[in-house]
């Protein structure tokens, strides 16, 4: 199983994330540096947090046109799993890989902390994480709030396209003040054809227990499950 | 040729950045701000094209980068340098 772990100029959470896939998922796990055409023989793509391009005009918005943005583009329409964390979930949503954006939080704050997550859609990065459960990871973003107009957020739903909703630690939605005022709660969707997944939260930064949660690890584990589920 | 680009909040998009300006403002005294929104003015220099051509590749701009159409407006005006 390859991994590649894109990097741009501002990225901060490339190395979490190749340490999450490499010496805790003990799988290959490579950078791609952002002026490359090609991921090479990658079997899944990370695109990290940060703040890629300094997230000048709006978050991910001149990352979608770095050269290897054609390259992720390409591999997620032939159905490869892609997986943005933060700004890259920003990214995600600003090359129309996932749909609806991530703006402003709402009440204006920089939030860093663990936040509680409910699991819902199925996907190469969920299928092995019961539908229901309750994942604690940390979150790290002052533009996390997610918006998408009336269809779009029915369709989500009718597709069930909601991986990650905010939740108290007892799996309820809605029943706590709003973490960033994300429409619906959402701190992560899958498109359609549910093989790209981005997300607020940073799975990588809660993979092992020293760092207070391996929560995070079941994301890579449904990966590398998904990966071998199509190899065998 | 110059252009001036406005991008701004979709009026239904909440704007927290303009909701604490309003509440800066107002705690420094000014009275009566019912609204404040903020928005982004881009300054364009572009090299000789029509301004029919410059409408065209502004549009373009607008819609491929400068906004992002499911929260955001644009707008903008030439000016003859």
């Amino acid at each position: 199983m390859d991994i590649a772990v894109v990097v741009f100029p501002g990225s901060n959470a490339d190395f979490d994330a190749l340490h999450a896939a490499r010496d805790v998922l003990g799988e290959q796990a490579r950078y791609v540096f952002h002026k490359e055409t090609s991921l090479g023989a990658a079997d899944a793509v990370i695109v990290p947090g940060g703040f890629s391009y300094g997230d000048y005009l709006r978050t991910g918005a001149i990352a979608c046109f770095s050269p290897i943005a054609a390259a992720v583009r390409a591999f997620a329409d032939q159905g490869g799993p892609v997986l943005g964390i933060c700004n890259g979930f920003q990214i995600l949503t600003e090359m129309r890989l996932l749909p609806g954006v991530l703006t402003r939080n709402a009440h204006l704050r920089f939030e860093c902390r663990d936040v509680h997550l409910r699991v819902s859609a199925r996907g190469p990065f969920t299928n092995t994480i019961a539908a229901g459960s309750v994942l604690r990871l940390p979150i790290a973003h002052g533009d996390g709030r997610y918006q998408c107009d009336a269809q779009t957020l029915a369709r989500l739903q009718k597709n069930d396209q909601i991986a990650f909703q905010y939740c108290d630690a007892q799996g309820n939605v809605g029943k706590q003040p709003t973490v960033n005022g994300s429409i619906a709660e959402i701190a992560g969707v899958y498109n359609e054809a549910k093989n790209v997944l981005g997300l607020m939260p940073h799975p990588e930064r809660a993979s092992e227990a020293i760092l207070g949660s391996a929560d995070g690890l079941k994301l890579f584990q449904a990966l590398r499950a998904h990966l071998q589920g199509k190899a065998s | 040729m110059k252009a001036n680009v406005y991008v701004t909040l979709k009026e239904e998009v909440l704007d927290p950045q303009g909701e604490a300006v309003r509440r800066a403002l107002d705690s420094l005294g000014f009275a009566g701000v019912k609204k404040v929104r903020v928005g982004k003015l881009i300054e364009i220099d572009l090299d000789g094209s029509t301004s029919k051509d410059a409408e065209t590749k502004l549009r373009a701009m607008c819609e491929k980068l400068l906004a992002n159409p499911i929260v955001e407006d644009f707008d903008f005006e030439l000016e003859a340098s």
